[in-house]
């Protein structure tokens, strides 16, 4: 079964990609749906049998070099089974929802093709991230984490006629390679260390890794912690956190559907899935791990605050994303790595609803993405409001607080708040429920400029706004019943007590024996408890009087506060600073190496070589060939001269 | 003489006899009418003698009182030259024909070049080395010149052998300088005077001039002026003859010679044929960019072709042998690819030589300029292709002999020569347009052209087996 959810999605990748010319479009897009939607199918049908037990999956010897030897092989445990859930449900439903998306496009002339290819691209991510989440060692992760790159680098740049979606294709692409040389350098430290890429094996020697000291540039590193760090730096990339964090923004050029499955949902999840599955190390790494939790806050905060003032609707989307999986890695950072997942498994469903919602509105505004340029649009778009209704109360957490009771944004996000009290420093705490309010602030903001107020921007656009079709509609509810009810029915596996926990994923994620945050986090304060729903009550308040009771009381606060609403809104200026201390000094480089060196040098070396030296050569060599005998004689005779002249002034001077 | 020697000589012997009892049968009915069944029966008694020699026990025999070997070196040498050369001469028969070239004479003097070729490969003894090359030489002054209408092949075939007597009066006077000195003629004999690793100021004069005369057998510069002047000159079948068994069998003289006869002063010889190898692929490569006749382009290939063969020799190891016998054998399928299809260009009923003629040629005829193109890239030593590894194998062999230079100096010199390669695949698939050459070529051509093509793709995968044959064959000689 494991098999066939596997490579359900390559095979429809592969028809779809190659096939379409023979069997057209259309039956080329059924066909990668149909067998993306049997996978998920299947995983849920796993995911709700699964005994706990993890098992591996052999598919063939794949690398044997010397001790390196590796599988390809699934490893099946509760926390792949999870994430198998996630991926295929999500890419299902994009798939599904991209019948409509994709239907008509202005970036494609009439009658071109592009349909089938997106949907070969997207089956094709999907494969790979199945690669990534089932990987029994750690190069096997690393193809998964590549092949989800080189698809995420293809669909951003789907649109490869707009520059703007090719040179953000190119940054999501360079940005992930630094992530991923730490990615790679933390493999081959293991590798180095243990002698192994299985999981199993490297697991088995963490108490070992964590008395091991490695020498690394100029000083002695714990080798735990030194690969906790590594990996955790090729996670940054993944999943866009601080300091990495600048491609995903940008990566909203990409259609719609590709922002829910793999800007939202799957692929930036990835950096959290490593670092749970990393969990036996990890919980070695203490000092690794607090670099982890101060980097998930900070990222919470800091695209929190961007997405306070960003206008365009995809963007606010993605500054949350990238918000929400800083809150996910503070989960994993202080210890309990079933709240990380927890979040992550509630979050692919709200957000990519959020993002489905949003390529409705999209789709239906004729690609219209200014949210300054919505208003009023709630009549215009019924179906779509109320999936977007329920997916913002979810990721502002709505609920009734101490009960257990509200969407799943509520309790995932809880959890974490809780857990951060109860396991990390206090300003990390403050700083989760403070990004809790601006998420509520700006999730409520999205909302009523969109929906609410009176439209604004080009009166026929408005006119021509329609509601989309039943086959985007679909996936938005089913993606609702996920939001509303999936951290209600998954709250005891997830976030119970740790026996209940380590019950049931069986091993599959570690915590060690003086690890007791998951406990201690049941057992915070009441004030603790309710302080992200204060917090998101407040960003709502706020976001109310804003955008509906004094409109124009936001346009004043922007200009009193002038130098401040800038450095929001150019996201705190990280581009240009990126710009000039990576960017330009590497273009210059590059300038000089392929004017001077390539060019001039390398270029002008050879052509000199090829074409002035060696013809003159040749011309010469042509006309000694005169066609005279004497003329050969002569030179067999001079050969033989001054072959015996040699040889003997070699022996003389032996 | 006992007849253990004459088993010892058995496809040599056959030769001979076959080669004198055709000339009579020629000469007593209807002469050039059977000239087609004389060459097939020749054909087929060089595959039988292939297939004696490639089953004949292993190991190592002497007759005729040390003039004569049968060694593992010299079985691997004598298969690949009876092969070839039954390939070749089969090769031509449909061109012969067209220009009335087919006499029956022909095979035979292909017959006694051949026994020349063994004989050389087999002697281990100046004189017998001497009796071979003249033999071979001479049957292939003759075949140059076999075109007595033509001024072209006339002046070939003289000029082939003036400059040949030449070289045939430095050996002699090299062998005679050796005996001199060493007081003997047998190889093993000279190599027990020069065993402390001493060597005599006049051994090694003789040495120079033996190998001079050797060198111009296999047109190493600066030795090789005769060769594009014969090859252009001569028939197209005779060419293709030249450019593969006898250059195989000099090839491997010239080995036997250097390892048994001066084996124990590889330091000395070794520099020799350094400096020819560096001059010929330098040569080779940089006078082949200005030839505008594929035939001249194909005799300074092999110019270029027989100084990386002779890299793996100068590195004077058992490695370095191997790594030229492999060389060789590559070199020769892909040469008689190659001459398969120039004997097939045509227009009009008459040979085009001509390298623009090609131009644009895989519009018309695609899967004949695939083979070819396969044939050029692997000659410039393109990988995957078997062309590649066998200069990787010489290279290998110069390296692992502290001889880096002169495997930096080969790779440059296949950069400059991979250009004329790559420029006939140019003209085939991106050049202009041209007069058209005739599509038809006979079916021999057709299909050994194919199978070459098909070898050099297909070899990578063991090189057939032979690499451990050469091992064995290399390690015979060199202990």
């Amino acid at each position: 079964m494991a098999q066939i959810i596997l490579f359900a999605p390559l095979i429809g990748a592969l028809l779809a990609g190659f096939g379409w010319k023979i069997m057209g479009e259309r039956p080329a897009q059924i066909v990668a749906t149909a067998l993306v939607g049997l996978a998920a199918l299947l995983s849920w049908v796993i995911f709700l049998t699964f005994d706990g037990e993890g098992r591996t999956i052999q598919i063939l010897r794949w690398i044997d070099v010397g001790t390196l030897s590796s599988d390809w092989a699934i490893r099946l445990d509760r926390l792949t089974a999870v994430m198998l859930v996630v991926v295929t449900t999500v890419s299902a439903l994009v798939h599904l929802y991209s019948f409509g998306y994709m239907a008509h496009d202005d970036n494609w002339r009439e009658g071109e093709p592009y349909r089938a290819r997106f949907f070969a691209y997207l089956s094709f991510f999907t494969f790979a991230m199945l690669m990534l989440v089932t990987a029994d060692n750690l190069l096997q992760l690393f193809f998964g984490w590549e092949g989800v790159g080189v698809a995420s680098y293809l669909l951003i740049g789907f649109y490869y006629r707009k520059p703007s979606a090719n040179a953000a294709a190119i940054k999501a692409f360079v940005v992930n390679r630094v992530g991923d040389f730490g990615l790679l350098l933390g493999l081959a430290t293991i590798f180095f260390l243990v002698d192994s890429i299985q999981f199993d094996v490297i697991f088995a020697e963490r108490e070992a890794l964590s008395q091991t000291t490695v020498r690394f540039l100029w000083t002695d590193w714990n080798a735990a912690n030194l690969i906790a760090f590594l990996l955790f730096v090729g996670a940054m990339g993944k999943s866009a956190q601080l300091f990495l964090h600048t491609w995903l923004p940008d990566a909203m050029e990409g259609p719609t559907p590709v922002s829910a499955l793999i800007h939202a949902a799957t692929m930036v999840t990835a950096g959290v899935f490593l670092v749970v599955r990393m969990s036996p190390i990890m919980e070695y790494a203490p000092e690794a791990m607090m670099f982890v939790t101060a980097i998930g806050a900070a990222t919470a905060f800091f695209a929190a605050t961007v997405g306070l003032v960003q206008n365009d609707i995809k963007r606010v989307i993605a500054y949350s994303t990238c918000s929400q999986l800083g809150f996910m890695f503070v989960a994993a950072g202080v210890g309990v790595y079933s709240v990380a997942m927890f979040h992550l498994f509630t979050h692919a469903f709200f957000k990519a609803m959020l993002f489905l919602g949003a390529g409705s509105i999209i789709h239906g505004m004729h690609h219209e993405q200014d949210m300054r340029n919505y208003g009023g649009l709630r009549h215009k778009f019924p179906w779509t409001f109320r999936a977007m209704l329920i997916g913002t109360l979810a990721i502002t957490g709505v609920g009734i607080p101490l009960t257990g009771i509200g969407f799943a944004g509520f309790i995932s996000k809880d959890a974490i708040i809780e857990s951060a009290y109860a396991g990390g420093p206090t300003v990390v705490f403050w700083t989760l429920v403070v990004g809790a309010a601006m998420t509520s602030f700006y999730s409520w903001r999205l909302m009523f400029m969109t929906f609410w107020g009176a439209p604004r921007g080009d009166a026929k656009t408005h006119a021509h706004a329609h509601e989309s079709p039943n086959v985007m509609l679909i996936p938005l509810g089913v993606l609702a019943v996920g939001s509303v009810f999936a951290g209600m029915i998954w709250y005891g596996p997830f976030f119970g007590s740790i026996a209940e926990v380590n019950a049931w994923f069986a091993g599959s994620i570690f915590m060690a024996p003086d690890n007791t945050v998951l406990d201690d986090a049941h057992y915070v304060p009441a004030w603790v408890k309710v302080s992200p729903f204060v917090a998101m009550l407040g960003g709502l308040g706020l976001a109310w009087v804003f955008y509906i009771q004094k409109p124009d009381l936001p346009g004043r606060l922007a200009q009193q506060q002038r130098w401040l609403y800038l450095f929001l809104l150019n996201k705190w200026y990280f581009d240009e600073l990126y710009e000039m201390i990576f960017v330009r000094p590497a273009k210059a480089l590059g300038r000089f190496l392929w004017k001077k060196g390539d060019g001039a040098v390398i270029d002008g070396g050879i052509n000199g070589l090829a074409l002035g030296i060696v013809p003159f050569f040749s011309r010469l060599s042509v006309r000694a060939q005169t066609g005279y005998i004497f003329h050969y004689a002569l030179a067999m005779v001079v050969g033989i001269l001054a072959l015996v002249f040699y040889v003997m002034l070699v022996t003389g001077t032996n | 003489m006992t007849p253990a020697d004459l088993m010892t000589a058995l496809p040599e012997i056959a030769l001979a006899a076959w080669a004198v009892g055709a000339l009579l049968v020629g000469a007593w009915f209807g002469q050039d009418r059977i000239a087609a069944p004389i060459m097939w029966g020749t054909a087929a008694l060089f595959l039988v003698m292939a297939m004696w020699v490639g089953l004949s026990p292993a190991g190592s025999r002497m007759a005729f009182n040390g003039l004569f070997i049968n060694d593992a070196f010299a079985r691997f040498a004598k298969i690949v030259i009876l092969a070839s050369a039954a390939a070749v001469m089969v090769m031509g028969q449909d061109y012969l024909t067209k220009r009335d070239l087919m006499r029956f004479e022909y095979p035979i003097l292909i017959t006694l070049a051949t026994l020349g070729m063994l004989l050389m490969v087999s002697a281990s003894d100046l004189i017998a080395l001497y009796m071979g090359l003249e033999l071979q030489s001479l049957a292939l002054y003759v075949i140059a010149a076999m075109r007595r209408d033509s001024v072209k092949s006339t002046e070939a075939g003289l000029k082939y052998f003036i400059l040949g007597s030449l070289a045939s009066g430095t050996l002699l006077y090299g062998a005679s300088i050796t005996y001199g000195y060493a007081g003997t003629t047998q190889f093993a004999g000279i190599l027990s005077t020069i065993a402390d690793g001493d060597m005599p100021l006049g051994l090694l004069v003789g040495l120079v001039f033996l190998l001079a005369g050797l060198a111009f057998k296999i047109s190493a510069v600066p030795f090789h002026m005769w060769t594009p002047d014969v090859y252009e000159g001569a028939p197209t079948p005779v060419t293709a003859f030249f450019a593969t068994a006898p250059k195989v069998a000099a090839v491997i003289l010239l080995t036997r010679l250097v390892h048994d006869a001066f084996g124990s002063v590889p330091g000395d010889w070794g520099q020799i044929v350094a400096f020819l190898a560096v001059a010929s692929m330098f040569l080779g490569s940089i006078t082949a960019l200005a030839q505008s006749d594929i035939k001249r382009l194909m005799a300074y290939s092999s110019i270029a072709h027989m100084g990386f063969a002779m890299v793996g020799l100068a590195a004077g190891t058992a490695i370095g042998v191997q790594a030229t016998m492999v060389y060789m054998a590559i070199y020769v399928v892909m040469n008689i690819g190659t001459f398969a299809f120039i004997l097939g260009m045509e227009r009009g009923g008459r040979h085009i030589t001509e390298i623009a003629s090609l131009n644009l040629y895989s519009r018309r005829e695609p899967a004949k300029a695939l083979a070819l193109l396969i044939l050029m890239f692997s000659m410039a030593g393109v990988p995957p292709l078997l062309g590649f590894f066998g200069k990787f194998g010489v290279l290998r062999a110069a390296v692992d002999a502290d001889m880096t230079w002169l495997a930096i100096a080969g790779v440059l010199a296949s950069v400059i020569g991979a250009y004329y390669y790559l420029r006939i695949v140019y003209l085939m698939y991106f050049g202009e347009e041209g007069e058209p050459l005739d599509g038809k070529m006979a079916p021999v051509p057709l299909v050994l052209l194919g199978a070459s093509a098909v070898i050099m793709v297909v070899g990578v995968i063991n090189l057939f087996g032979i690499e451990p044959f050469a091992t064995t064959a290399a390690t015979a000689l060199v202990n």
